[in-house]
């Protein structure tokens, strides 16, 4: 028998990167820059106190909202690094990771139709989810040579009447742009004169370079009462694995998600949760070390393919470089393809993340720098090899 | 500087063309910062980090507490320098706390350790009394592990 699958499931396409994983995995010695995630594990710290709390016997249930004392922590966090303050009581609510937080707000927001605009190239699970949750997506796409921001103008060209949403992030998965507050107040301009309620994932915002402070659009005035600020732990406290996020909200939208949350998940984990108020409290100089380490190796892998020849912005925050390809006369996916075959190396090729990714490559500096080195040595010679 | 310092600390042999392209700088400058902190003696000496246990070395380390008697003048200078001097002492701090001087002492064996203590330190007119603890298993030295236990089972593409 055939079990028949929901109309709305079945229309989204799979991942591109679910793809290109399945052939990577059935390779052996390859060196993958194709990883969306921190290369170091959790600093000590923060395993020894999740430890400490295992053998104190912490392994209950927790608030719907997440424990009280970490959304504290968050708060504080939050105020000191964004700026912006939320009541711990009513105006966080701690999930599985940014993504969970990403389904709830949209379930929450959106009635069947509505429509939600987001830039890409950007993270492959924003569409779906607003599929998922009812919603129409919209693509608003970002160019290479204006460093992949979002202008107001495209912002406001895109808007319907049944627009509701505008998703952001910054820094941006796949490419690393980043948005300055003067960007930011136009953005956030068309948001007010559209009623538009804006998702902001900004899960890489400790992860900016050479000294540049990351601005969330929430601090704007008159945005706090419609944005949605996602953050979590993967990336800067490299906590992947936790499943630790958080939304901060207004408090009539934080109890909305909650009740979704409430009936379908019921809580986060708390190993992760207490791992989660060690890392706030006390992760600070981990997180300043992995970031320098990151810029190293930031500044080696830009310089790397430019001497290849190839057009790659430094970027301004995440991990990843979304160098151009097109000099080499291939498309994203063959070069990838290629490349893989030819030279053992995994990149991503840019369509995954959506319009305006082709003739892209994502490769991600969140690998040890002897990787790296390798990895640019063997794309070095893919590229002289294709010119000769 | 600071970065430079930490590149060398966490490999000295690193290629100064890496850390060029690490630190946004030219091979030159690296070069010529290097060769500056190696002139103020800022940079004393790069050493190999060994593992002692894979070597099979019949060298014992001994860390060794000094009760000493400071001098009128000089302090613990003058004794801390003489007791440094002897080619077994790889190390020799002054501490706060219970005991005066800190020494790390590597000798041939075990023997070689104690006639050292007995015959050599000891007999110093200022040293009051020693502590000798030997040293049975590194786990890690100079920020290096010596016993590795990492496993990482990323997977190879992930979003």
């Amino acid at each position: 028998m055939s079990i028949a699958i929901a109309e709305h499931i079945k229309g989204i396409p799979r991942s591109g990167i679910r793809d290109f994983f399945e052939i990577v995995q059935s390779m052996s010695d390859v060196i993958s820059l194709g990883i969306g995630e921190p290369d170091f594990a959790t600093p000590w710290h923060i395993r020894e106190a999740a430890i400490y709390a295992l053998e104190r016997g912490r392994t209950g249930y927790t608030s719907n909202l997440g424990l009280p004392r970490l959304r504290r922590s968050i708060s504080d966090y939050i105020q000191k690094h964004f700026g912006i303050r939320y009541e711990p009581l009513s105006e966080i609510l701690v999930s599985v990771g940014v993504s969970e937080a990403i389904d709830l707000a949209l379930r929450a927001l959106l009635n069947q139709g509505d429509e939600v605009i987001y830039h890409e190239p950007c993270y492959v699970s924003y569409a779906p989810s607003i599929v998922m949750a009812g919603g129409v997506a919209r693509a608003v796409t970002t160019r290479a040579d204006e460093g992949f921001i979002l202008h107001a103008e495209e912002l406001e060209k895109a808007i319907t009447p049944r627009t509701r949403v505008l998703m952001l992030n910054f820094p941006t998965n796949p490419t690393g742009a980043a948005m300055d507050p003067e960007e930011l107040e136009k953005i956030a301009a068309v948001c007010v004169k559209h009623d538009l309620v804006v998702l902001t994932d900004e899960i890489y915002s400790e992860l900016t370079y050479e000294g540049r402070p990351h601005h969330s659009i929430a601090t704007i005035p008159g945005m706090r009462e419609r944005t949605v600020l996602l953050h979590g732990l993967s990336k800067a406290f490299a906590m992947t694995g936790w499943r630790i996020g958080f939304a901060c909200a207004p408090a009539e939208l934080i109890e909305a998600m909650m009740k979704i949350h409430q009936y379908s998940i019921l809580c986060a984990p708390i190993m992760g949760q207490d791992a989660a108020i060690e890392a706030l409290d006390r992760g600070e100089q981990s997180v300043n070390g992995m970031r320098r380490e990151y810029e190293m190796r930031r500044n080696f892998i830009v310089s790397s393919l430019r001497d290849m020849g190839l057009d790659c912005p430094s970027p301004r925050g995440a991990f990843y470089v979304f160098p151009k390809i097109t000099s080499t006369g291939l498309s994203s996916r063959d070069f990838s393809l290629r490349l893989l075959h030819e030279k053992k190396v995994a990149v991503v090729p840019g369509p995954a993340f959506g319009s305006g990714g082709e003739g892209h490559v994502r490769c991600s500096f969140a690998t040890a720098l002897d990787q790296i080195k390798i990895a640019m040595v063997r794309m070095a010679e893919f590229c002289r090899e294709l010119k000769a | 500087m600071d970065a430079i310092i930490d590149l060398l600390q966490q490999n000295a042999l690193m290629p100064r063309s890496d850390m060029a392209r690490l630190l946004n700088m030219s091979t030159e400058e690296v070069e010529a910062a290097i060769a500056k902190l190696e002139a103020d003696d800022i940079i004393l000496g790069y050493k190999p980090v060994i593992n002692r246990e894979k070597w099979g070395t019949e060298k014992v380390t001994a860390v060794i507490e000094v009760k000493i008697t400071p001098e009128r003048d000089g302090g613990f200078d003058r004794v801390a320098s003489r007791i440094a001097k002897f080619e077994e002492v790889q190390g020799c701090y002054l501490m706060s706390g219970g005991y005066d001087l800190l020494i790390i002492v590597e000798a041939a064996n075990l023997r070689a350790a104690a006639a050292f203590v007995a015959e050599r330190l000891s007999t110093i007119d200022a040293v009051q009394a020693t502590a000798t603890h030997f040293r049975l298993k590194t786990y890690k030295e100079n920020g290096t592990f010596h016993h590795f236990d990492v496993s990482s089972e990323r997977l190879s593409v992930t979003p």
